[in-house]
C-alpha cells in the first residue's frame, strides 16, 4: 500500500535523478495532525477590484472580500489584502479569491490575473480557494456566463498547481450568505491539510444551516458528544473513518459483517467505541443499528454508509450474482437503512448521513458496470434524500474517492496501479484518511448548509468532473 | 452466665454489617469460534485465545479503559508459565490494567464455576462487574519431561559442584528422554473419560440410535442458530474462523450410523455405541461472559440479558465404582431445585453439556428413574422428565466442540441471550437450568432467569 515511486522522487539521490530526468515528481502532501497551524504562511484575500499589476495604493473595493477576510482574521490568520504585501523571499500559505460580486466574464480578468501573479510564490501544499455564486435560471446570460466560467477557471488553476498545492471552490447557492456557518466551515476545510487530496472541486453551500463552533477549541473537536455509526469499519477506508470521527470527538459504533468481527473489534477498541456485527443487507439493519445506538448511547447523530463491495466483470461476461450482490450492498441496503432511519423519526436534530460514492460512478469504469450503477445510484440517492432531512437541520451527502491506497487497490496489477496513481493533478493516490477527513467535515455541525452534494476526494482525477 | 457474647449472637451482629444479597446479571458474552484440535488454532496459545475473546467482549460493550471488578477464568490444560494466565490476558487487553484477575480451574466446569464466583461477589456487593470465562487448547498443550528426567534436572540444578552435577546426569536412562504428553485420563482409574462414560452408558442401556439422534439434533440446532444470526453478538471470529469448525451442517442419521464405536469396545456383555459422532472432539477455544450489578449496567446503558439465580456443585465417587464419572450433575440439580422450590418442568430451557451424547441421556434417564431418585437422591418420586423441546435448543458441545474451560462461558452467554429473547417474545419471565459435568466426578449446575 506504499507508493514507492513517491518516496523515491522525494528523497536522496533518486530525487536528484528524477529532477534531472524531468520525471513527474508527486509531492509529499501535508496532512492533518491535531494542533498544527491551519496554514503555513500568510493568507491573501483577493476580490473584485484586484488587478495585475496591482494598483499600488488602491484600497480593496470588494465588500464580500472584506467579509471573508474578517472570517479568516477571526481565526488568527495573517490575512493580507494586497499581493504586494508579501515580504521578499516569503510565500503565500493560501490565496482566497472572492468572486461573488462579478457580473460578467470580463470581470474575471482582474482577480484571476492577480491570482496568477501569486502562483509562483505559494508554499508547498498551499491552497487556492475561490468563493463564488451558483448560476440560477434567473441569471442574465452574462451573469450566468461568469458564474459558470469560474468552474472552468478553478479546475484549470488546480491543474496548474504544483508541490501538493490544491485549488477548490465554494459556491454559494439559494439563500446562503458569505458569513454563514458552512462557508466558514468549507473555507477552513479547504485551507487545512484535512483536504490534502481534495483538488479541483467546487462544493455548493445552499443555506446558512449549520452551527459554528462555540469556541476556537471546538474546531479541534467538532464531533464532541456526537454518536456516529460507520459501516464497513473493520478495515481500509472504514477503519480510517472511525478513527477520524473518534479523533474529532464522536463515539463511534463500528459496524461490519460478522465474518470481519476480529478486525472490527480491533478498530472499535482503538477508537474506544463499540463493535456491532451486522450484515447491512439484513432487512432490519437500519432499525437494528438505530436501536443499538439509542440503547447504548442515547442518540444517533451521524451515519456513514461506507460498506461496499466490488465484483468486477465486463458487462458482456456479467453474472446475476455479481451484479445483484454489488447492488444489494452498495445501494439497496443504504436506501433501505435510510428509509428506516428517517421513518423512525429518532435521528438526532441536525443528523448527518454521508455515503460513499466513487469516481467510477461519475465517470464510469470499464469492467465496473455493476459498481458504477450502485455508486452513481448513491449520488442520486443523496440528492433526493438531502431535502428530506433538511427540515430538521440534517444533511445527506456523498464522498466520491478516486484512487485510494487500500488493500483493495493494492491488488490491482503493478503497472496499471502505477498509471492509475499518476492520473490526477497531485500525481499520486490518496490515503484512506483523506476520504475520512472529508467525511468528518460533512458530518460536522458546521456543514449544515452543504446538502445533497457529492465531494470528490480524488486529487483531481482526470476522469469525470 | 458468661458475660461474653453467646455464639448465637455472633451471626446476627455480623449480618447487621453484611449488605443484603442483590442481583448479579449477565450483560452479554463473547467467544471465539471453537476449532477442532490441530486445525485453525493449532499455533494459538491459551493466552492469545483468551485475550482475543476478552478483546471482542471489550469491543462489543465499549469497555476500553474500564476497570472491572475482576476477571476470572482458567484453563484445564495449562503450561506452568501460565500461572497468571487470566491476569496476563487482562494486561494484553484494552481493559484498564488495574483490573484484577485470578485463575480458577474445575476441569470442564471451569467456566461455569468462574461465573458462579464472579456472580456471587457481585451479589454480595464486593464488586460491581466482572468477567468470567475460560480457554483451552489441546493443540498447544504442555508436554512434560519424564519423571526421571525431571528428578535429574532438579538435582543437577541444586548440585553445588560440577562433580555432583555430573553424578546427577549419570543416572539418566534413555527411557527418561521420552516426553509425557498431556493426558485426559482419570489419574485414579487410568481410564479415559470415554471409557468411563461407556460403563455408565452400558449401565443405563442407552441406545446407539438415541445417542446419534441427540448428536444430530445438536448439529442441526447449532447450524440453525448460526443461520438465524443468533451468534452475531456472541461470537467474534479468530484466525480466519467465523464459525465452530466442528459443526457439520450435512450430518445425518445415516452418516452417524456408519461410524465405528471408539469407546467401550472391551466391556463385557455390551454392544459398544459411543462413536466419534456422538462424542465431543478435542477442541481449542475461549469464551467470556460479562456480569454486573444492575446499577453498573444501567450506568453504562448496557443490556441486561439474565439474572444469575443460584448454583450448586456436586461430586460422585467414581473411583470405587459407586457412580459413573460424569453423573455428578444428576445429584447437583435436585439439590438446586429443592433449594429454589422448583421442578424440572419450571424451565423454559435446559442446557446439559454434551460431553458425550450418552452423558446427557444417562442424566435424563436417571432423573426419570424411580429407583435412582429414591435410593441415590433420597427423593420419594422421580425428579421428572425434561421436555426435549427445551433441551440444548441452539446446539451444544457435540456440534460446537468442547474446549474444556471455555464451555461454561459459551453456555452461560448463549443461555442468557435465549432467556432475554424468550422474555421479550412472550412478555413473561423465562428460566433456564445449566448443567455441566466434569472430570474427577465433578459437576456444576446453575439457574438463570430473564432479567
Amino acid at each position: 500500500m506504499t507508493d514507492t515511486y513517491l518516496r523515491l522522487v522525494n528523497s536522496g539521490v533518486t530525487k536528484k535523478l528524477a529532477k534531472q530526468l524531468g520525471l513527474p515528481r508527486p509531492a509529499v502532501l501535508r496532512r492533518y495532525e491535531p494542533g498544527q497551524p491551519l496554514v503555513t504562511g500568510p493568507v491573501l484575500v483577493l476580490g473584485r477590484g484586484d488587478s495585475l499589476p496591482p494598483a499600488p495604493d488602491a484600497a480593496p473595493t470588494s465588500p464580500d472580500a472584506d467579509v471573508v477576510a474578517r472570517v479568516l482574521a477571526g481565526w488568527g490568520l495573517d490575512v493580507r489584502r494586497h499581493p504586494s504585501q508579501l515580504e521578499e523571499g516569503a510565500r503565500w500559505g493560501a490565496v482566497v479569491v472572492v468572486l461573488t460580486e462579478l457580473e460578467e466574464p470580463t470581470d474575471l480578468s482582474g482577480p484571476m490575473l492577480a491570482l496568477g501573479g501569486t502562483l509562483r510564490r505559494i508554499v508547498p501544499s498551499g491552497r487556492i480557494v475561490t468563493v463564488s455564486r451558483a448560476a440560477t435560471p434567473d441569471d442574465g446570460p452574462a451573469l450566468s456566463a461568469v458564474r459558470v466560467g469560474i468552474d472552468g477557471v478553478l479546475r484549470s488553476v488546480a491543474k496548474e498547481l504544483r508541490a501538493g498545492a490544491t485549488g477548490n471552490g465554494i459556491v454559494l447557492a439559494g439563500d446562503a450568505t458569505l458569513g454563514g456557518p458552512s462557508v466558514a466551515g468549507l473555507l477552513r476545510f479547504f485551507l487545512s491539510s484535512k483536504s490534502a487530496f481534495v483538488d479541483g472541486q467546487l462544493v455548493t453551500v445552499s443555506s446558512d444551516a449549520g452551527v459554528l463552533p462555540g469556541t476556537p477549541g471546538d474546531w479541534e473537536k467538532p464531533l464532541d458528544g456526537k454518536v456516529a455509526v460507520v459501516t464497513g469499519a473493520a478495515r481500509g477506508i472504514g477503519a480510517a473513518i472511525a478513527k477520524v470521527l473518534a479523533r474529532d470527538g464522536a463515539t463511534v459504533v463500528c459496524v461490519d459483517v460478522p465474518a470481519a468481527g476480529d478486525a472490527l473489534a480491533k478498530v472499535a477498541n482503538q477508537v474506544r467505541g463499540t463493535a456491532l456485527q451486522l450484515d447491512i443487507t439484513a432487512p432490519d439493519a437500519g432499525d437494528r443499528l438505530l436501536a443499538h445506538a439509542l440503547e447504548r448511547h442515547g442518540h444517533l447523530d451521524v451515519v456513514v454508509h461506507n460498506a461496499g463491495i466490488t465484483r468486477d466483470k465486463l458487462l458482456a461476461n456479467m453474472t446475476p450474482d455479481r451484479w445483484d450482490s454489488v447492488v444489494a450492498v452498495n445501494i439497496a441496503a443504504q436506501l433501505r437503512m435510510n428509509e428506516q432511519l428517517l421513518a423512525s423519526g429518532k435521528l438526532a436534530e441536525g443528523a448527518r448521513i454521508v455515503s460513499l460514492a466513487s469516481t467510477s460512478g461519475i465517470a464510469g469504469n470499464r469492467g465496473q458496470t455493476n459498481y458504477a450503477a450502485s455508486k452513481a445510484g448513491v449520488i442520486g440517492m443523496v440528492r433526493a434524500t438531502g431535502p428530506l432531512l433538511a427540515p430538521t437541520g440534517g444533511t445527506v451527502n456523498a464522498v466520491a474517492p478516486g484512487f485510494i491506497e487500500t488493500e483493495m487497490t493494492a491488488k490491482i496489477p503493478a503497472l496499471t496501479r502505477q498509471v492509475a496513481r499518476r492520473l490526477d493533478s497531485l500525481q499520486q493516490g490518496g490515503l484512506p484518511v483523506d476520504v475520512a477527513e472529508t467525511i468528518a467535515f460533512l458530518a460536522s455541525p458546521v456543514a449544515g448548509g452543504v446538502n445533497g452534494q457529492v465531494v470528490r476526494v480524488c486529487g483531481q482525477n482526470l476522469v469525470g468532473q | 452466665m458468661s458475660p461474653r457474647k453467646t455464639p448465637q449472637a455472633a451471626p446476627s451482629s455480623t449480618s447487621a454489617t453484611t449488605p443484603a444479597v442483590r442481583d448479579a446479571v449477565v450483560v452479554g458474552g463473547n467467544r471465539i469460534p471453537f476449532a477442532r484440535a490441530g486445525s485453525a488454532y493449532r499455533s494459538a496459545s491459551n493466552q492469545e485465545m483468551f485475550t482475543a475473546a476478552l478483546e471482542g467482549l471489550v469491543a462489543r460493550f465499549g469497555l476500553q479503559g474500564e476497570r472491572l471488578g475482576e476477571v476470572v477464568g482458567g484453563a484445564v490444560l495449562k503450561h506452568s508459565r501460565d500461572f497468571n494466565l487470566v491476569r496476563e490476558s487482562v494486561l494484553g487487553s484494552s481493559l484498564d490494567p488495574t483490573t484484577p484477575a485470578y485463575d480458577l480451574q474445575q476441569a470442564c466446569a471451569t467456566g461455569l464455576e468462574a461465573t458462579i464466583a464472579v456472580a456471587n461477589k457481585i451479589r454480595l456487593g464486593q464488586q460491581e462487574s466482572g468477567v468470567a470465562g475460560g480457554t483451552d487448547t489441546v493443540s498447544d498443550a504442555p508436554i512434560a519431561v519424564s519423571e526421571g528426567l525431571r528428578r535429574v534436572l532438579l538435582e543437577a540444578q541444586h548440585a553445588k559442584t560440577t562433580q555432583a552435577r555430573l553424578k546427577a546426569f549419570a543416572r539418566l536412562r534413555p527411557a527418561d528422554l521420552k516426553p509425557n504428553p498431556p493426558g485426559t485420563d482419570e489419574p485414579r482409574t487410568g481410564l479415559s473419560m470415554g471409557e468411563h462414560q461407556a460403563i455408565t452408558t452400558a449401565q443405563w442401556g442407552i441406545s446407539r440410535e438415541a445417542q446419534d439422534e441427540l448428536a444430530l439434533a445438536s448439529h442441526q440446532n447449532l447450524a440453525a442458530a448460526y443461520e438465524a444470526g443468533f451468534f452475531d453478538d456472541l461470537v467474534t471470529p479468530f484466525r480466519g474462523l467465523s464459525r465452530d469448525n466442528n459443526l457439520r451442517t450435512d450430518s445425518s442419521m445415516e452418516k452417524l450410523a456408519k461410524l465405528k464405536p471408539v469407546y467401550g469396545k472391551n466391556l463385557a456383555h455390551t454392544v459398544p455405541s459411543m462413536t466419534a459422532g456422538n462424542s465431543t472432539p478435542l477442541t481449542d477455544g475461549a469464551s467470556t461472559v460479562l456480569l454486573a450489578s444492575r446499577e453498573w449496567a444501567a450506568a453504562r446503558s448496557l443490556p441486561v440479558l439474565a439474572r444469575f439465580v443460584d448454583a450448586e456443585t456436586a461430586a460422585v465417587d467414581f473411583v470405587h465404582g459407586a457412580e459413573g464419572l460424569l453423573m455428578a450433575p444428576a445429584y447437583a440439580v435436585p439439590r438446586l431445585l429443592a433449594r429454589n422450590g422448583l421442578t424440572l418442568g419450571d424451565f423454559d430451557f435446559v442446557e446439559i453439556h454434551e460431553a458425550f451424547a450418552s452423558t446427557v441421556l444417562t442424566i435424563l434417564a436417571a432423573w426419570e428413574d424411580d429407583t435412582f431418585c429414591r435410593e441415590r437422591l433420597g427423593l420419594d418420586a422421580p425428579l421428572g422428565k425434561v421436555d426435549r423441546s427445551v433441551l440444548n435448543v441452539h446446539g451444544s458441545s457435540l456440534a460446537a466442540g468442547h474446549p474444556f474451560a471455555a464451555t461454561g462461558g459459551r453456555i452461560v452467554a448463549s443461555t442468557a441471550k435465549m432467556l432475554s429473547q424468550r422474555a421479550a417474545e412472550t412478555g413473561r419471565p423465562a428460566r433456564a437450568l445449566i448443567s455441566i459435568c466434569a472430570a474427577g466426578g465433578l459437576g456444576a449446575t446453575a439457574i438463570l432467569e430473564s432479567a
